[in-house]
C-alpha cells in the first residue's frame, strides 16, 4: 500500500494539461468550478439581454419593437436561462470550488460525473437557445410551461423538454456528487456540525434537487406524450386535468426556488462573521433553520395557485403553512443582525454586497408574507407585485451573493486582489438601481398592472419608465464585474496574502491554504479543523 | 469623474421622470367597491404596516450596529455567538404576530368562498383573446374584445399615441352589464387555454379552466365603470383581452337587458332578408377586425408556422363550401366559430375574406344559408353528444 502512495506522489506536482483539452476532459474540481462559474456568467449576460429587450418594449406604453408572441417567449427564455443556466450553475460552480477547500478533502468524490454533469448543462442550455431560432418560436408559455397554452408551441416543444430532461439529470448528478463528497470526504476531525454553512446548505439543496428534478421531469414527460402520443394528462376532455399540472409543476417548482436561496443564505452566512470578525450567531439554529425552511418547501406548493380554484379546505392549509416560512426565516435575519452587532465591521466590496443581500432580501420576504395571505393574493397574483417579490429574493438576493461570493474567494483563486474602488463602485451603481428597477414594480401590481404583458394602460407609464431606466443601469453596471474578473486574473491591484481577510483562517480551511490554491490541495488532510463556532 | 457625471444624469432623468408621473399614477391597491375588496385592502393595510415596522426594528438595529460597531471607530468585536433567551424569544413573537394575521385571513377567505343565495348567475367563458358572457338567467350571450381604437394603436409601429386613445387597452366592444347592490355568482370556465378574470375593484380574480367551472361572487355597492385584465398568460394577446364591468341601479339594468334582448331578436331578423354584396362587405370587415385579425394579421398575412394566411390560401380562394366548413367546426388553435358568431356576421366575414385581403374570388354567401348550417351542426353536437 504504501510504495503505491509513494509512487503517486511523484506526480503530485504537475500543474494542469495545456491547452483547450485540459477544460473538455477536466476532472478538477477547481476547473470544473471555474468552468461553471464563467458559464453562469455568460449566461448571466444572456439572460440579461432579455430582459432589457423586455424593459425596453415596456419604457413607453404602446408597442415599439418586437411582436407579442416574441415578447411572450423572451419572458420565458429570460427566466429559463436566469434560473437553469446561470444562478443555479453559478451556485454549482461555487460548490465545486469550496466544498472540497473548506471541508479538507483533496477533490469531489466523482470527479468524472461532476465532468459529465457540466458538459451535460452546456449541451441542455444550447439546446434551449436554439428553440429561438426554430418555426413557431421559442416557448412563450411562461418558464411554469402551463398547459394547455404550452402546448400550443411550435416546434420547439419536444426541443425544450427534452433540454429540461438534460438540465435535470446534469443538476442531479451534481447534487449526487455534493451528497457523496460531504458524507464521505471529511477531514478527520471536521464533524457535520462544524461544517461551514455554506458546506450545511448545499449539503441540504443536494437533497431538495434529488427530490425535485425527477417531479419536474416527469411532468414536461406527460406534455410530452400529451402532445405527440395521444395521452391526456392534462387535457378535460380525455379525462384531465390542466390544473394536475400545476400541482406537479409547484411541487418542483417551489423547492427549486429554495434550490436557489439556500446556497445564498450560506455564503453570506460565511462572510459576514469574517467582515464582523465575530463568529457567526446562532450556528447550530442556522443549520437547523435551514432544515426547517426545506422541509416546509415541499408542503407549500399550492401557494403559487391560489387563484387556480381550490377548496377552501386546500387554501387554508396553504396558506397557514405558507405564513410558517417566516419564522425560520426570520430567524435567519435575525441571526445575521446579531452576527453584526457590536462587530469590528469593514466594508470590503464582499460585505457590501452582504449587507445589501440581508436588507433587500428581507425586502422580498416582507412581500412575501404579504402574499401568503390568500385573500390578499386573490389580488397580487401575477401582477408586477409578485414580480417585484421574486425578483428582490432572485436579483438583490442570489445575485447580490454571487458578486460577493466572487469578489470573497477570487483572492484565493487567482492570488491577486481585485481592485476595491471599483468594486465598491460596482456595488453602489448596482444597489442603486437594482432599487429602481424593481421597487416601482411594486406599485405597479398594486394599482393593477398583470405580469407578462408585452404593452399597458397609460396610467402605467411612468413608472415603468422607471423600472427601465434602473434597468439599463443595473444591466450595463454588471459589466464592470467582467472588468473586475479579467483584472485580477491579470494582477488586479497586487498579491494577495494566503489569508487574505484577516483572521479569516479561525473561520475557514480554504484560508490556510497558499493563495492562489495549488491545483491540487488537501492531499494530506489538514490537522486542525477552525473552530470559529464554538 | 466621468462615472459621477453618469450618475447624476441618471438622476436628473429619474426626477423628471418623477414629475411628470403626479397627475396619473398610484401606488397602492384600489379599496375596491365591494364589502370583500374593502376586506382584502384592510388585510392588505395590516400587513403591510407589520411589515413596515419589524423592517424598522431590524433595519434599525442592523444600521445602528453598521454606524457604532466598525473597525474605523476602533470598535472591538465581541465574541458571544449564542442567547437561547433571544433566540426562542424571537421565534415566539413573529409566531404570535402570524396568528394575528391568520385570523382576519381566514374570515375573509371564508366569507369570499360563500356563493349561496345568489340573485342571478353570470357564465364567463375564456376565449384567445376574448370573453364571453352568458347571463344564464335572461338568456343574454355575447363577446366581449379589446376595442377598436385600442386594438389599432397596439399594433407593432402603428405610430398612433397611446395616450391619444381613451382607456387605452382597458376598453372593449360589448362590456358586462350588471346591476348594484345585488349578490351575483359568477361561473368561469374556458375554452381553450386557461385565463384568469380579474377586475381589481371586485376585490379578487379567478382563473378559467378549459373543462372545469370556478366560482365566485360579488356584490357591488356603487353604480360606475370598471376595468381590468386578464391575469393568468394566455398566449400571444394576453395583454389585449381587457374586462369591462358597468355597474347600473337595478332600474336601468332592467332596462338594458330589454334593450339588448330586442337586439337579439333584431339580429335574427336580419338574417332572414337578402344582403348584398357590398352590404356583406362592409359588416365583414369590422368582424374580421375583432375576430380574426389577432392571428391571421390585419392585412391577412398570418404568422408563419403558427398561423396561415388569408390571402391566397388555397381554403379561402378554392371551394367555399369548405371555408365554410372549417370557420364553422374550427380546427387546431381555430375556435368553432359556428357557436361563436351570429349568422348575418359569419356570412359578412365569410365574404370579405374571399374578396379582400388580396384575395378576389367574387362570390359571397347569404346569412340564410348560414343559419340553416348552424342549426344542422347544433344538432350534429346534440347527436353526439
Amino acid at each position: 500500500m504504501s510504495s503505491v502512495v509513494a509512487e503517486h506522489d511523484d506526480h503530485h506536482d504537475h500543474g494542469p494539461e495545456k491547452g483547450i483539452l485540459r477544460w473538455i476532459f477536466t476532472t478538477n474540481h477547481k476547473d470544473i468550478g471555474t468552468l461553471y462559474l464563467f458559464f453562469a456568467l455568460a449566461m448571466f449576460f444572456v439572460g440579461g439581454t432579455m430582459a432589457l429587450i423586455i424593459r425596453s418594449e415596456l419604457f413607453e406604453p404602446g408597442m415599439q419593437f418586437v411582436e407579442p408572441q416574441f415578447f411572450n417567449s423572451m419572458t420565458t427564455m429570460h427566466a429559463l436561462v436566469m434560473v437553469f443556466g446561470a444562478v443555479m450553475p453559478a451556485f454549482v460552480g461555487l460548490a465545486n470550488w469550496m466544498i472540497p477547500l473548506m471541508i479538507g478533502a483533496p477533490d469531489m468524490a466523482l470527479p468524472r460525473m461532476n465532468n459529465m454533469s457540466f458538459w451535460m448543462l452546456v449541451a441542455g442550455v444550447l439546446l434551449l437557445a436554439s428553440t429561438l431560432f426554430m418555426e413557431g418560436g421559442a416557448p412563450a408559455s411562461g418558464w411554469t410551461l402551463y398547459p394547455p397554452l404550452v402546448l400550443q408551441t411550435g416546434d420547439a416543444l419536444p426541443f425544450a423538454i427534452f433540454s429540461v430532461h438534460m438540465l435535470g439529470i446534469s443538476s442531479i448528478m451534481g447534487a449526487i456528487n455534493v451528497i457523496v463528497t460531504v458524507f464521505n470526504m471529511r477531514a478527520p476531525g471536521m464533524t457535520l456540525m462544524k461544517m461551514p454553512l455554506f458546506v450545511w446548505t448545499w449539503l441540504i439543496t443536494a437533497f431538495l434537487l434529488i427530490a425535485i428534478m425527477p417531479v419536474f421531469a416527469g411532468a414536461v414527460t406527460m406534455l410530452l406524450t400529451d402532445r405527440f402520443f395521444e395521452t391526456s394528462f392534462f387535457d378535460a376532455a380525455g379525462g384531465g386535468d390542466p390544473v394536475l399540472y400545476q400541482h406537479i409543476f409547484w411541487f418542483f417548482g417551489h423547492p427549486e426556488v429554495y434550490v436557489m436561496i439556500l446556497p445564498t443564505f450560506g455564503v453570506a452566512s460565511t462572510i459576514i462573521p469574517v467582515f464582523a470578525r465575530k463568529p457567526l450567531f446562532g450556528y447550530t439554529s442556522m443549520v437547523y433553520a435551514t432544515s426547517a425552511i426545506a422541509f416546509l418547501s415541499f408542503i407549500v406548493w399550492a401557494h403559487h395557485m391560489f387563484t387556480v380554484g381550490m377548496p377552501i379546505a386546500g387554501e387554508l392549509y396553504f396558506m397557514y403553512a405558507t405564513m410558517l416560512i417566516a419564522v425560520p426565516t426570520g430567524v435567519k435575519v435575525f441571526n445575521w443582525t446579531a452576527t453584526m452587532w457590536k462587530g469590528a465591521m469593514t466594508f470590503e466590496t464582499p460585505m457590501l454586497f452582504s449587507i445589501a443581500f440581508v436588507v433587500l432580501f428581507t425586502m422580498g420576504g416582507f412581500t412575501g408574507l404579504m402574499m401568503s395571505v390568500a385573500p390578499s393574493d386573490f389580488q397580487y397574483h401575477d401582477t408586477y407585485f409578485i414580480v417585484a417579490h421574486f425578483h428582490y429574493t432572485l436579483v438583490p438576493a442570489s445575485v447580490f451573493i454571487l458578486m460577493a461570493a466572487g469578489y470573497f474567494w477570487l483572492p484565493k483563486w487567482t492570488g491577486n486582489m481585485y481592485n476595491e474602488r471599483i468594486g465598491r463602485l460596482h456595488f453602489w451603481l448596482s444597489a442603486i438601481s437594482v432599487n429602481i428597477l424593481f421597487f416601482p414594480q411594486h406599485f405597479l401590481g398594486l394599482a393593477g398592472m398583470p405580469r407578462r404583458i408585452p404593452d399597458y394602460a397609460v396610467q402605467f407609464a411612468d413608472w415603468n419608465m422607471i423600472s427601465s431606466i434602473g434597468a439599463f443601469i443595473y444591466g450595463f453596471s454588471q459589466l464592470i464585474f467582467v472588468w473586475i474578473v479579467f483584472d485580477t486574473i491579470k494582477g488586479g491591484s497586487g498579491k494577495a496574502t494566503d489569508e487574505v481577510w484577516e483572521d479569516a483562517r479561525k473561520h475557514s480551511l480554504e484560508w490556510t491554504l497558499p493563495s492562489p490554491t495549488p491545483y491540487h490541495t488537501f492531499e494530506k488532510p489538514p490537522e486542525k479543523i477552525p473552530t470559529e463556532h464554538f | 469623474m466621468k462615472m459621477r457625471k453618469q450618475l447624476y444624469s441618471g438622476f436628473a432623468l429619474l426626477m423628471l421622470g418623477l414629475n411628470s408621473a403626479q397627475a396619473a399614477y398610484t401606488l397602492n391597491m384600489t379599496k375596491g367597491v365591494t364589502e370583500i375588496s374593502r376586506d382584502v385592502y384592510d388585510l392588505h393595510m395590516l400587513i403591510l404596516w407589520i411589515c413596515v415596522f419589524i423592517g424598522i426594528a431590524v433595519f434599525g438595529t442592523m444600521f445602528y450596529s453598521i454606524f457604532h460597531h466598525r473597525k474605523s471607530k476602533g470598535h472591538k468585536a465581541a465574541q458571544f455567538h449564542e442567547n437561547t433567551t433571544v433566540e426562542i424569544v424571537w421565534t415566539i413573537i413573529p409566531s404570535l404576530i402570524l396568528i394575528g394575521m391568520a385570523i382576519p385571513a381566514t374570515k375573509a377567505l371564508v366569507e369570499l368562498d360563500d356563493v349561496q343565495e345568489a340573485e342571478m348567475s353570470i357564465k364567463v367563458t375564456g376565449w384567445q383573446w376574448k370573453w364571453e358572457y352568458e347571463y344564464l338567467d335572461n338568456g343574454i350571450r355575447f363577446f366581449s374584445t379589446l376595442d377598436a381604437a385600442s386594438n389599432a394603436a397596439r399594433q407593432v409601429g402603428s405610430g398612433i399615441d397611446p395616450n391619444s386613445v381613451p382607456n387605452y387597452l382597458l376598453n372593449v366592444d360589448h362590456p358586462l352589464v350588471v346591476p348594484i347592490n345585488t349578490k351575483i355568482r359568477f361561473l368561469f370556465t374556458a375554452a381553450d387555454v386557461i385565463h384568469s378574470w380579474w377586475v381589481p375593484a371586485l376585490g379578487w380574480k379567478k382563473d378559467t379552466n378549459p373543462g372545469f367551472i370556478n366560482e365566485s361572487w360579488t356584490y357591488v355597492e356603487r353604480p360606475g365603470v370598471y376595468r381590468g385584465q386578464c391575469a393568468e398568460l394566455c398566449g400571444k394577446d394576453h395583454g389585449f383581452m381587457p374586462i369591462v364591468v358597468i355597474a347600473m341601479e337595478k332600474e336601468e339594468y332592467a332596462q338594458w337587458v330589454a334593450e339588448k334582448q330586442a337586439d337579439i331578436a333584431a339580429e335574427a331578423g336580419a338574417a332572414e332578408k337578402e344582403w348584398t354584396a357590398e352590404e356583406l362587405m362592409a359588416e365583414g370587415k369590422a368582424v374580421y377586425d375583432s375576430n380574426c385579425s389577432s392571428c391571421h394579421m390585419p392585412d391577412g398575412s398570418g404568422m408563419p408556422g403558427t398561423f396561415p394566411a388569408i390571402t391566397d390560401s388555397s381554403v379561402v380562394t378554392g371551394e367555399m363550401d369548405a371555408q365554410i366548413d372549417l370557420m364553422m367546426k374550427g380546427k387546431g388553435m381555430m375556435p368553432a366559430f359556428g357557436s361563436m358568431l351570429g349568422a348575418v356576421d359569419f356570412a359578412a366575414v365569410a365574404t370579405y375574406i374571399r374578396n379582400d385581403l388580396g384575395n378576389s374570388v367574387g362570390d359571397s354567401i347569404q346569412p340564410k344559408v348560414i343559419q340553416s348550417l348552424q342549426a344542422e351542426v347544433a344538432s350534429d353536437e346534440e347527436d353526439e353528444e
